[in-house]
């Protein structure tokens, strides 16, 4: 009995002595055949594993969505509003909107702000009468300015740029901003 | 009849020689009631696939059509209704299942030689059975969910240097959009579940080559010099065919699970689905489902400054320390008695997760939006000055995170009676200058203001109460 298990299929084979042939050619078949194999298996397997992960460096051109003309906003309130993302192509349904804070600052100056804690994402409120922004998920506070007041988050609320034009208040669609931060575009 | 036809299948098949000796391998005597939760976890997988499929058959993956697919299984078929609540519990049941696996053979120390990959490829699947759990949560689609989806992306943006690179693979684009749902589908019904059987099929396997572990005995060490020839003699002097001496056990109790599956879906019913799926909404508390819903409680309450770090070093760390701990561990005493550390580490565990999950059932973290001003009865007769002092209280968020009385949240210290604890300079000073977890409200606040505040605050005195 030996260590290994046998094929008793292949015994009649592999009787008798190989010759040194032999075996180099069982060598070069085996190893081809790997080898082709892996070469098959790459061919369609890296443009596939390519295609699935492709969100993690793809990025649509940003685009202006307009708010709406600027006399609806008056000056120091902040508003929820909200607008369509970039490159959804109509088919992502209520998924493709995002939501922003706005506030109106002067004659023609806005700042917005994300909705997105910058501790793990949960949409935070703005409290009126108090001024701040405050976060459900984990008790983090903003000062109306973003700057973080109190609790976990790391970094201020991020803003979206705004402009206005043609009297209407405008938004750049803008990548999720992760942990306070607006992510590079790729 | 059957028998002939049996014959006649068996001599081209041989699928009962190949199936009998793998039924009925000796398996150690004593191979009592703790050794049952293996099996459990391996048929509520099955009860998971099959109830899986056929909600398959209902369920719409699109983004604009999820939500009210799953408003129509759980609302206007009754037996749609029953297979989404069996899916939800039989999930539930294997995540617990894994749980009291896992407890067993680490208390056991079964992972010892020659059992180590066993152990390394059940640490894989235990975490793949909580991926198939989260991505599960997300195809509700409901307003939790789009919500959960944006909390992961942010987790996954603190890896260093391709974190937002992963948050953008979970969002499947740079921000939810109409692909975010079918790659969750993709990911919950093709990618995680082929995972799962590719890896159980190995460690499935490990258990017919290695045999189950024995039940440990105090003095009796693993020494993998000898271990698989006493193991060997072991089960011929005194083993019992795992069909259907052991194997009885299995059954009876997948049977009872399954059962109480069943009877849980038919009186609880499925989980409840939050309002639909609406990214402007912020009326939104993301919260995992119960058997994450501990770690949430963890990430509000580690030390900010250490968010980053626990995020993405936890759950690797718990990783690498189960998958890499039978290669540090691999021989020695097996019974608990003798592995003191192993008994303390479970127990340890054990309280801190179940601490953990009872905080965050409660949330004291969280700001109480909804807190009602406080009513006279509360505030008292007081000067106009502090009771102009309790309408900012209110108005000001204070009340949010402070409590008086019965009234406002657990965030920060209860003041019922703070006009005991702090003189007004005191006072005074927390309020303008805030705290680790108070904001500063000098700026917000005018000194006339903060005056009324203090003035309120010090008629918070257990006289007070006495005197209503």
């Amino acid at each position: 009995m030996t260590d290994k298990p046998t094929n008793p299929m292949a015994e009649g084979e592999a009787s008798g002595t190989p010759s040194s042939d032999d075996l180099s050619r069982r060598r070069f078949l085996g190893r081809t055949s790997l080898g082709l194999g892996a070469f098959a298996a790459l061919l369609v397997g890296i443009p596939t594993l390519l295609d699935v992960i492709k969100p993690m460096w793809r990025s649509h051109p940003r685009v202006w969505r307009t708010l709406g003309p600027v006399d609806n906003y008056k000056t120091g309130q902040t508003v929820e509003v909200s607008f369509e993302n970039a490159g959804t192509d109509g088919w992502g349904g209520a998924a493709a909107k995002t939501a922003a804070y706005l506030r109106r600052d002067g004659q023609t100056s806005f700042t917005a702000f994300t909705v997105n804690c910058s501790h793990l994402g949960c949409p935070v409120h703005w409290e009126q009468s108090a001024d701040m922004f405050v976060c459900p998920c984990h008790g983090g506070v903003y000062y109306a300015n973003g700057d973080v007041a109190a609790g976990p988050p790391p970094r201020p609320l991020a803003r979206y740029p705004v402009r206005v034009q043609n009297g209407n208040v405008e938004i750049l669609t803008t990548p999720l901003p992760l942990n306070g931060r607006v992510p590079k575009q790729g | 009849m059957f028998r002939r036809l049996g014959n006649w299948l068996e001599e081209r098949t041989g699928i009962a020689a190949l199936i009998r000796p793998v039924a009925e391998h000796l398996v150690p005597r004593g191979s009592t009631w703790l050794y049952v939760f293996g099996s459990a976890t391996l048929f509520a997988f099955i009860l998971q696939v099959i109830t899986g499929i056929a909600l398959s058959f209902t369920y719409i993956p699109s983004t604009s059509q999820a939500y009210q697919s799953l408003k129509f299984i759980t609302e206007n078929s009754a037996l749609d209704h029953f297979l989404r609540s069996v899916h939800y519990f039989g999930a539930s049941a294997m995540i617990l299942m894994v749980g009291l696996h896992m407890l067993r053979t680490f208390l056991f120390a079964s992972y010892k030689y020659p059992r180590e990959a066993s152990w390394m490829s059940g640490t894989v699947l235990l975490f793949l059975t909580v991926a198939m759990g989260f991505t599960g949560q997300i195809l509700r689609w409901d307003q939790t969910a789009i919500w959960s989806v944006i909390v992961g992306a942010q987790q996954a943006s603190y890896v260093p240097l391709i974190g937002p690179a992963l948050a953008h693979f979970l969002l499947a684009g740079e921000t939810l959009g109409g692909q975010t749902l079918s790659q969750f589908f993709a990911l919950h019904v093709f990618v995680f579940p082929i995972l799962i059987i590719m890896l159980l099929a190995p460690h499935l396997w490990m258990v017919i080559r290695n045999g189950i572990s024995e039940p440990p005995k105090p003095g009796n060490p693993v020494n993998s010099k000898t271990y698989v020839q006493d193991y060997h003699a072991m089960l011929q002097r005194d083993g019992v065919p795992f069909w259907p001496d052991a194997a009885w056990r299995d059954v009876l109790f997948a049977v009872v699970m399954i059962v109480v599956i069943v009877g849980l879906a038919i009186s609880v019913g499925p989980p409840h689905l939050a309002g639909a799926p609406n990214p402007t909404d912020l009326v939104a508390t993301p919260k995992p489902d119960w058997y994450l819903l501990w770690y949430f409680g963890v990430l509000a309450l580690i030390p900010h400054l250490l968010t980053p770090y626990v995020i993405v070093g936890g759950p690797l760390l718990v990783f690498l320390v189960l998958f890499l701990m039978p290669l540090w561990a691999r021989q020695g005493e097996r019974h608990p008695l003798r592995r003191p550390w192993a008994i303390g580490i479970v127990s340890i565990v054990i309280v801190a997760i179940a601490s953990f999950w009872w905080l965050a059932t409660w949330e004291p973290w969280s700001p109480r939006y909804d807190a009602p001003p406080l009513p006279t009865k509360v505030v008292g007769s007081v000067s106009d000055k502090a009771l102009a002092g309790a309408k900012l209280f209110h108005d000001q968020g204070c009340e949010q995170c402070h409590r008086i009385g019965n009234y406002g949240g657990f965030r920060g210290p209860n003041l019922t009676y703070v006009g005991n604890r702090l003189t007004g300079i005191e006072m005074t000073w927390r309020i303008a200058n805030g705290g680790y977890n108070m904001p500063a409200f000098g700026s917000q606040l005018s000194s006339q203001q903060i005056d009324q505040l203090v003035a309120f605050l010090q008629t918070r005195t257990p006289k007070l109460s006495e005197g209503q």
